[in-house]
């Protein structure tokens, strides 16, 4: 039964879905698979159906958690691994479990998928995990509000840091949510260290608040708490389809990563974990996504043929090709310190920053109403001491600062040292810009 | 007066071997189920990062960091405020119920309870619904006068919350006291010429004290230990977020996260301490349990008018948050605007479809930790009130301090402790649901456990004492008289331990295994991580709430018609 179905398989030439099922079937997969995800029931609900249904015979058994808690669970059960995959959006965090050997490498079978999305290869290198869907970042906001609050459409990330957008903007910090921290790492590489940081401080000044959760977002956007949110593209894609009055925008400066599954290390149902694997990759798999409350991007180009016209293709759509070259070794050297940089000298501070900023929008007012030399000078010289950073590039990713926060030999202060060091900096920095801005705003009216 | 001065108390027994016997047990089971894991997780506070060598300079960095300094004084303050306006909340309900004849007491005690069931997540998005910066309520404003309140800003909506949130606990241990009050000093006081608001001063809140304290201590250290609210309010400089952002973040190794664990754990076995200070050296108890009927006092047409329309307008403030967990449940869209766009009950069949077995699996594991809870909680309070055993108060301290342990910390210690102990068929014990409910009871064991400790704080001495000379043994005067007589402090404690459980959630999500063995808590969870499942969470919000305020009527009907019995009441 099986050798006739392979061989009317290669025979005939068939879709990828008939040789996956008998891939599946040559290696008999049964029992139950286990998958920790942090993707809501809403994605792996469909995914769940299908793949029980490609499979017969094996069950899926979804545990939900987010990504850091998976990780450090994964890490605490590793003496008695109960768990088959991992199945979550952030790169980093599969970058964790590799680093700390709590993954199995596998070379997946299903064939179709291109070596990378925009700039950034679908596989890691590797073997350890494997791309199975993308996602964009950029800006989402409730219509409904933007009307009432009279918002302009936001097409980039600086226009996120105009007056009209003072008190509207929302965003998770980047040490909570692994695809914020992408967004910001982008920003970063995309503009260069010193302008990247300047662009992050000045939209920061206009935020609202900044959540823990990445969700937190668009779900003060969707009930319109917040009308405008930087979020991955899937939660305004599967807002919109459940009738949420959001919208979505890719900005210039933007990447594409793909979304991630990986088999444990020592897991207890490798040929079930494997199956899976293939099935998310298989055409069948794919299609899922397209479903309304799922919305991400296949990374099989031939699926989107089955997607609708409005549908986001990052194949063939020129403003992914524009899409900067995400750089994966520089980003996870000085993850803790970017992360932390964020903490101190802007979620943590978030009052100060927003005050001054605001000062400074009122400046600008007036200087368009009645030009003043000296006001733009103090205006100016107030904006240079929020930008002022207290750690340059090479700093970032030098062995000095990463000692700090592993605890390694090479480390020259503490990571609590160097963290008051940098909420002090910036405290400073803001009340100086703060007096500056108000000497400003006094020229120029 | 009936109160036995404290002078004139017979020396008290000392222990006996049973006594000793279970104090041992208890000790065990504490140190096993709760010291233990904690300090497999803590132990890393008194380690310098890298090298695991034993320092204490990560205490030395908290109290020269800005931030954690100016993060503990905004914790002390919003809990010291939440407890003032819980207070303002509890006292009307508790003492209008207890001491009046009021029609639906029990359905107000209800209904007054059930803001402690605020479901994760779901409570809080509802909450943001109505009175957040664009909710209902500041929309019409907007509109109608053209100005916002900012219910929900800062310190001052943590401490709207919290105390909306938290003030059961001092209305159920404030109304078990006040129904344990003999009314008899209540009439000799009168008698002497004392009403009103000076009777109630002077005589009946004293004799309170005890249920009092209780739940105030409760609301102030559990406020100051809880996450959950600060962080969905996006306010990070408060003790309990910090904490959580550190252990929780890139930096899970990160010693301070644990450090400010260690200072949380510090400051709630304090407030415990200072609590039980105030009521040192008094005496609450009463022998005579109010026998011979005496009646509730009947309210004048005003008095009735008035305290109608206190009870009313509390109750629906306090409820308004469950208010906005109703209609959300039956939302198509609500987004920007007073009300949703259309109503629709989809939500509910699509939750009727997928989540009875969190709901059976919920009722099975609060019902299992709460029972746990109120055998530990007399047990230990027993010990603690009754007898001279050496050390007993650190059993009480120990459970108390459980409070103020975060659940993400108590999940990871339960995974390092008990994963690697594995059954006989290779399945490891933390994976049993059984890891899960004693979690629960861990968890939830501070509230039972004070409680049973006012309860017994309320019931004089003599009375054992008197059953001990007519010759009953210590056991049987525990299970005929003590226990009986603290029914009601007993039964209070149960149903915040169940009900409490029955949404914890940090947890939970670290020690759920498997879909089937999951509770409530952790389906709503998985439902609000995405914009459909909104609907379909908040309609689960809406079963756990009636689901656990149906088994509170229930304890109330039986506290009512046990006192019945006892001609206590009417």
């Amino acid at each position: 039964m099986v050798n006739r179905r392979v061989a009317l398989a290669a025979a005939l030439g068939l879709s990828l879905s008939t040789s996956f099922a008998t891939i599946a079937l040559a290696q008999a997969p049964a029992g139950k698979v286990t998958v920790v995800t942090s993707f809501s029931k809403d994605v792996t609900d469909p995914i769940k159906k299908a793949f029980e249904k490609a499979v017969p015979g094996v069950t899926l058994e979804v545990q939900n958690r987010n990504t850091n808690a998976g990780v450090k669970y994964v890490e605490e059960t590793k003496a008695n691994n109960q768990v088959d995959l991992f199945w979550a959006s952030a790169p980093d965090a599969f970058e964790v479990l590799k680093g700390k050997k709590l993954l199995t490498p596998y070379k997946p079978k299903a064939t179709g998928i291109p070596e990378k999305i925009g700039s950034y290869p679908i596989n890691d290198p590797q073997g350890f995990y494997f791309g199975f869907a993308a996602s964009g970042y950029g800006i989402m906001w409730n219509d409904r509000y933007a009307k009432a609050n009279k918002l302009p459409e936001p097409k980039d990330w600086q226009d996120l840091a105009k007056p009209a957008f003072y008190d509207h903007v929302s965003i998770a910090s980047p040490a909570r949510s692994g695809t914020t921290h992408l967004t910001v790492e982008t920003i970063l590489q995309g503009e260069g260290w010193d302008k990247g940081w300047r662009t992050l401080k000045e939209m920061s000044g206009n935020f609202r608040s900044i959540t823990e959760r990445s969700f937190g977002v668009p779900e003060a956007v969707n009930s319109g708490q917040v009308g405008v949110g930087i979020v991955i593209d899937f939660f305004a894609f599967s807002a919109q389809a459940s009738g949420f009055p959001v919208k979505f925008v890719y900005p210039t400066v933007t990447t594409v990563v793909p979304a991630n599954v990986g088999i444990i290390a020592n897991p207890p149902n490798k040929a079930a974990a494997e199956a899976f694997v293939e099935f998310l990759l298989s055409p069948t798999g794919q299609e899922v996504l397209l479903d309304p409350g799922i919305r991400r991007l296949p990374v099989n180009p031939a699926v989107y043929a089955k997607a609708g016209a409005d549908y986001p293709n990052p194949f063939t759509d020129p403003r992914f090709q524009k899409m900067i070259g995400f750089d994966v070794d520089k980003s996870e050297a000085r993850t803790a310190v970017v992360d932390t940089l964020f903490d101190q000298l802007i979620s943590f501070q978030l009052d100060a920053l927003k005050g001054v900023t605001k000062t400074l929008h009122e400046v600008d007012a007036a200087l368009a109403k009645k030009p003043n030399a000296q006001a733009k000078a103090a205006a100016d010289e107030a904006r240079n001491l929020i930008a002022a950073m207290p750690v340059t590039e090479a700093q970032a990713a030098s062995a000095e600062l990463r000692g700090a926060f592993t605890g390694g030999k090479e480390k020259g202060a503490r990571q609590a040292e160097l963290e008051s060091q940098w909420a002090n900096a910036a405290r400073e920095n803001y009340a100086k810009a703060k007096t500056k801005a108000e000497e400003a705003l006094k020229l120029a009216r | 007066m009936t109160a036995v001065p404290a002078l004139s108390r017979p020396k008290r027994m000392s222990a006996t071997p049973g006594q000793i016997a279970l104090a041992l047990a208890i000790a065990a089971f504490l140190l096993f189920f709760l010291v233990l894991p904690v300090a497999t997780v803590i132990y890393v506070a008194f380690t310098e990062k890298g090298t695991n060598s034993f320092t204490l300079i990560n205490f030395y960095d908290f109290f020269r960091t800005e931030l954690f300094i100016r993060s503990f004084w905004n914790s002390v303050y919003v809990s010291a405020m939440s407890v003032v306006w819980a207070s303002v909340f509890a006292l009307p309900l508790a003492y209008l119920t207890t001491r009046f004849v009021f029609r639906g007491a029990a359905v107000v005690q209800t209904l007054g309870f059930l803001p402690l069931i605020m479901p994760p997540f779901v409570g809080a998005v509802a909450m943001q619904l109505l009175f957040g910066r664009n909710g209902s309520i500041n929309l019409l404003l907007d509109d109608w006068f053209g100005f916002k309140i900012g219910f929900m800003e800062g310190l001052n909506g943590v401490i709207f919350v919290q105390s909306v949130h938290y003030f059961p606990f001092i209305l159920i241990n404030l109304s078990a006291a006040l129904r344990n009050i003999d009314r008899a000093m209540e009439e000799a006081a009168q008698n002497l010429g004392s009403s009103g608001f000076r009777l109630f001063r002077r005589i009946v809140f004293p004799l309170a004290m005890p249920g009092y304290l209780a739940g105030a201590s409760l609301v102030f250290v559990k406020v100051f230990d809880d996450l959950a609210t600060p962080l969905l309010l996006n306010v990070k400089d408060m003790l309990a977020p910090q904490a959580y952002l550190r252990v929780t973040s890139i930096g899970i190794a990160d010693p301070m996260g644990y450090v400010i664990s260690v200072v949380l754990i510090i400051a709630s076995v304090v407030a415990m301490w200072l609590s039980a200070l105030a009521l040192k050296g008094r005496d609450y108890a009463t022998t005579q349990r109010g026998g011979g009927g005496l009646a509730k006092r009947v309210m004048s047409p005003m008095e009735a008018i008035f305290g109608y329309g206190v009870v009313i307008l509390i109750l629906a403030l306090v409820l308004a948050p469950h208010l906005g967990l109703l209609l959300l449940s039956f939302a198509t869209i609500w987004s920007y605007s007073p009300l949703p766009d259309a109503f629709t009950v989809a939500h509910y069949a699509r939750v009727f479809g997928e989540s009875s077995v969190y709901i059976k699996n919920t009722l099975i594991y609060a019902s299992i930790a709460g029972g746990i809870d109120i055998v530990l909680g007399v047990a230990i309070a027993y010990l603690v009130l009754r007898t001279k055993l050496v050390g007993r108060e650190w059993l009480d301290w120990t459970a108390s301090a459980a409070l103020a342990i975060p659940g993400v910390v108590l999940g990871i210690g339960y995974l390092r402790t008990f994963y690697g102990i594995t059954l006989p068929d290779g399945t490891p014990l933390a994976s049993l649901w059984i890891t899960l409910v004693l979690a629960l009871a861990i968890r939830r064991l501070p509230y039972a456990l004070r409680a049973c400790h006012a309860a017994l704080q309320q019931i004089s001495v003599s009375l054992e004492e008197a059953a001990e000379n007519l010759g009953a043994t210590k056991s049987r005067t525990v299970r005929r008289v003590v226990v009986p007589l603290m029914a009601g402090g007993i039964l209070a404690g149960f149903v915040t331990s169940f009900s409490t459980a029955a949404v914890e959630l940090s947890a939970t999500l670290m020690l759920v295994q498997s879909n089937s063995d999951a509770p409530l808590a952790y389906g709503l969870y998985v439902f609000m991580q995405s914009a459909a499942g909104r609907g379909p969470g908040a309609a689960l919000g809406v079963v756990a709430v009636i689901l656990v305020a149906a088994c509170t009527f229930l304890s109330h009907l039986i506290i009512e018609r046990s006192q019945k019995a006892k001609g206590m009441g009417h």
